[in-house]
């Protein structure tokens, strides 16, 4: 008995720090309507900067006190990110937010190796709070005891700042409608500012109060993020008390799941999220919102196929890429097989983000079971290449199916959040499910059949099947099937007025993409020979958000040159610098603030207007899309 | 003069909503600004105010050319705006209404506190503690013109202050209006119905399809059935 109150008060300490990030997270969210990615890495350098400071500092004042002016001088960093980077994206979707604030993640990261170095740093244990206490013959770290009654007192002095005080007040109202702030007289930008600064301030300071207990390391940003992503979509985005309520819930599934079910301690938590969601989509303690339209681009271009001329351009470009065996080494091919693999993978995510308005934040699950799928029936089974190649991706077509039927139920930053979820589950399988998966050591030596196996007649079948996927793909956004769901995606309630079953649209659509992503995870198995669970990691699912947003999310086809130019660069740039994650970060918020079109976009953009200042004083079209509701 | 307005051009998007809009409001006056639905009436006092991105032309107050700047400031500068569809924060009580709308005393300008706009609005007074959102739609239209006198504004823009309210409810509220003239306030108010208008305002300008097409006081407009007929639907 006196185990389990144990394991319990570890499961609050645990909570304490959960609590004040995820706190942080719903605050911003409330607000500025961002889904800061980077809290994490927020959190993280709380945990750095804390580190320095109470090495640096002896004492019990040098050890609180760094804590404290750790978290305030990472929360100055945070205001200068948010009048720097965030005041410029407000008003982008949030998908581009979503990625800017992935983007910082990454250039984080890296600049806490390049800072700290790479090794865990063990910190100081607190002045005071370095016992542990006998509880029947079972014991309880005194610090642990410390952050138990921690968490309820952030919570109350959260709760007084925000009933209480005039700041508090009118961040409450601008979480309702900060447009009618403004039209009393609020100046917004300074409440966004400060919210944002209170925010990092929380997940530094929940960062910097671990160091007693974990060490501190350069990963240690997404594994909370995650947990924090869960806890806010459990608790409810913007609820306080809801962030409380499920950092508890969440540290506790984690605290006994471990003992009853420890093969899916993991998946526990995410599979109470799943189910909060599917019950309660806005979160335990959230507020459902109104349905509005949102777009995942900035502008509605029409949309038309392909003309005759530039059909023939296509077809001769790929004719161009099929004669690279001709002149290119072995290398230079197994690079290009992996570029053709990726456009079919990003095509893929393209359908269901820009076609279907449901940007996934787990595309890579489907991916992954693809790959999966492959390696266990060629294996398991024996079965020839062919073979595995055409039911390989059926186990794609399968997860699509089960998560996409969930997934469509929701939208927005609660599908992207669904979406992480299920990725992470099925992430968590293949990392957990050592017997059948073989874990984290993955599945060796998946070679294509002789007829596949040089590196140009891989190229050549990567590249046929990329282009034909993208064909289909194509063929099918020009459709009836792609104009229900273009229709769907721009005013479920009108197109559902029309008689088009918006779900079942999108359900439809989402098996299409998880299917297509499947046959490019198939390919990427016989590519490497091998499957890893990381072939359905997060890293992976950004990667394609980035190969689409880069590509243009508003074209009909970006997404392959976004690929194109995403895979070339990323594989160049990890052969020429070590600090490639800073780079790429910063590559990415780029982007999203200065071309949010992504390449085909501001090309398209570009041609547009040419043609218009060239052709006669056409008739302007006085749609009015924009103002639609 | 308390406000003018000179080549007001609005957009939305590629759509032209409002075309060279001009309008004055004198010291203390009560003006309407009346059209049909569609016409463009709350798209100018949104430009106004500086909630529609897409806009040109001058707009002065007191004096000063408020055009170029972020609507906070307009507002902070006295120039009150009640919107059309009340935006109550429907979690916050009545106090925290209030309070949110709350800025310095400007000196020139009627100044206004909870107790006085309490007196002025008595049915908000028996109310202090209850959320907006489990409000009437005649409480909540008090509340937001209440919210917005907090910012000591002088002069303020109603956007149809008497849409989807009980006569009764109307009747309160042109006696609040007159009230607000009396202490000072200048006040544009934005009105589909003519009878309401005239209780309260001084002059009129019509407003048909982002275009002025008269100006005048309440008496010529009188005098002018056939424009009325042909821009208001009576």
């Amino acid at each position: 008995m006196a185990f389990y109150v144990v394991q319990f008060l570890t499961g609050l300490a645990s909570a304490a720090s959960l609590f004040l990030v995820a706190s942080g997270l719903s605050i911003i969210f409330g607000v500025t309507r961002i889904v800061n990615f980077a809290h994490g890495a927020f959190y993280m350098l709380g945990a750095y900067v804390a580190f320095t400071l109470t090495e640096r500092f002896s004492g019990a004042f040098g050890f609180w006190g760094g804590i404290v002016v750790a978290a305030l001088a990472v929360a100055a960093i945070g205001v200068l990110v948010e009048m720097v980077l965030l005041r410029r994206i407000y008003h982008s979707p949030e998908l581009f937010q979503l990625l800017a604030t992935f983007g910082l993640t990454l250039m984080v990261e890296d600049l806490v190796v390049l800072i700290w170095g790479p090794d865990d740093l063990v910190g100081r244990r607190a002045p005071g709070f370095k016992g542990a206490i006998d509880f029947f013959g079972q014991n309880i770290p005194s610090y642990d005891l410390f952050l138990i009654v921690l968490g309820p007192v952030v919570l109350g002095v959260l709760w007084l700042l925000f009933q209480r005080t005039r700041w508090g007040v009118l961040v409450r109202a601008a979480t309702q409608d900060r447009d009618m702030v403004a039209a009393l007289g609020v100046n917004q930008k300074w409440l966004f500012t400060s919210v944002f600064a209170l925010g990092v301030f929380l997940a530094a300071l929940g960062g910097a109060l671990q160091i007693p207990r974990d060490a501190v390391n350069h990963a240690m940003d997404l594994r909370v993020i995650v947990e924090v992503f869960v806890v806010v979509v459990i608790g409810g985005l913007g609820s306080i008390i809801g962030a409380f309520v499920a950092a508890v819930l969440v540290s506790e599934l984690n605290a006994f799941g471990i003992l009853i079910f420890p093969k899916i301690s993991i998946i526990l938590v995410f599979l109470v999220m799943a189910v909060v969601l599917i019950v309660r989509p806005w979160g335990l303690f959230g507020k459902p919102e109104a349905p509005v339209r949102r777009t995942p681009g900035l502008t509605v271009n029409p949309w038309r196929p392909l003309t005759a001329n530039e059909r023939l351009a296509a077809i001769a470009v790929l004719v161009v890429a099929a004669a690279l065996p001709f002149v290119a080494g072995n290398y230079v091919l197994t690079v290009g097989s992996e570029i053709a693999i990726f456009v079919i993978f990003a095509v893929s995510l393209h359908f269901l983000m820009s076609v279907g308005g449901l940007a996934s934040f787990g595309h890579a699950a489907y991916f992954g079971l693809g790959a999966y799928g492959v390696a266990l029936l060629a294996k398991m089974a024996g079965l020839p290449m062919i073979a595995c190649l055409l039911l390989g991706p059926l186990l794609g077509l399968l997860g699509a199916a089960v998560f996409g039927f969930f997934a469509v139920q929701l939208s927005g930053v609660y599908f992207a959040m669904l979406t992480l979820a299920f990725a992470q589950i099925v992430w968590s399988i293949a990392f957990q499910w050592v017997s059948v998966t073989g874990g984290d050591n993955g599945i060796l030596g998946v070679w294509p059949e002789k007829w596949a196996a040089s590196p140009s007649h891989f190229y050549w079948l990567s590249l046929g099947i990329a282009a034909l996927a993208v064909v289909i793909l194509r063929i099918i956004v020009f459709s009836p099937f792609g104009f229900a769901l273009r229709a769907t995606r721009d005013s479920p309630l009108r197109s559902e007025a029309v008689g088009i079953n918006g779900k079942r649209i999108q359900w439809t659509a989402f098996v299409i993409a998880g299917t297509v992503a499947g046959l490019a995870g198939a390919l990427f198995a016989y590519l490497k020979g091998s499957v890893f669970p990381d072939n359905m990691g997060i890293s992976l699912s950004v990667d394609a958000l980035v190969m689409v947003l880069l590509g243009g999310v508003e074209t009909v086809s970006g997404a392959v040159v976004g690929a194109i130019v995403y895979k070339a660069l990323n594989i160049w740039l990890v052969s020429q610098t070590d600090w490639s994650k800073l780079v790429l970060g910063a590559f990415v918020v780029l982007i999203v603030v200065a071309f949010p079109k992504g390449i085909v976009g501001t090309l398209e953009a570009f041609l547009h207007r040419r043609r218009k200042s060239s052709s006669s004083a056409s008739p302007v079209l006085t749609s009015r899309i924009e103002t639609a509701e | 003069m308390k406000l003018t307005v000179k080549d007001l051009n609005s957009f939305y998007g590629p759509a032209h909503i409002l075309f060279d809009i001009a309008l004055e409001v004198g010291e203390g006056e009560v003006v309407a600004l009346l059209g049909r639905n569609g016409a463009g009436k709350s798209t100018t006092f949104r430009s106004i105010v500086g909630l529609v991105e897409n806009r040109s032309g001058r707009v002065m107050f007191e004096g000063r050319d408020v055009s170029d700047l972020p609507t906070h400031a307009i507002v902070r500068g006295g120039l009150g705006y009640v919107p059309e569809e009340r935006r109550i924060f429907t979690d916050l009580t009545v106090e925290e209404n209030l309070e949110v709308g709350r800025q310095p005393k400007r000196p020139g300008a009627p100044q206004w506190d909870r107790d006085k706009l309490f007196k002025l609005f008595p049915n908000l007074g028996e109310m202090r503690g209850r959320p907006g959102g489990r409000m009437s739609g005649g409480e909540q239209q008090m509340l937001t013109i209440a919210r917005t006198l907090m910012g000591n504004p002088s002069l303020v823009l109603l956007d149809e202050p008497s849409e989807g309210l009980s006569p009764k409810i109307v009747e309160q509220m042109v006696d609040a209006i007159l009230a607000m003239k009396k202490e000072g306030v200048s006040i544009v108010v934005s009105e589909q119905n003519l009878h309401f208008a005239r209780l309260i305002s001084d002059r009129a300008y019509i407003i048909e399809r982002g275009r002025i097409c008269f100006g005048g006081t309440m008496a010529e407009l009188d005098a002018r059935p056939d424009v009325r007929d042909a821009h208001l639907s009576l």
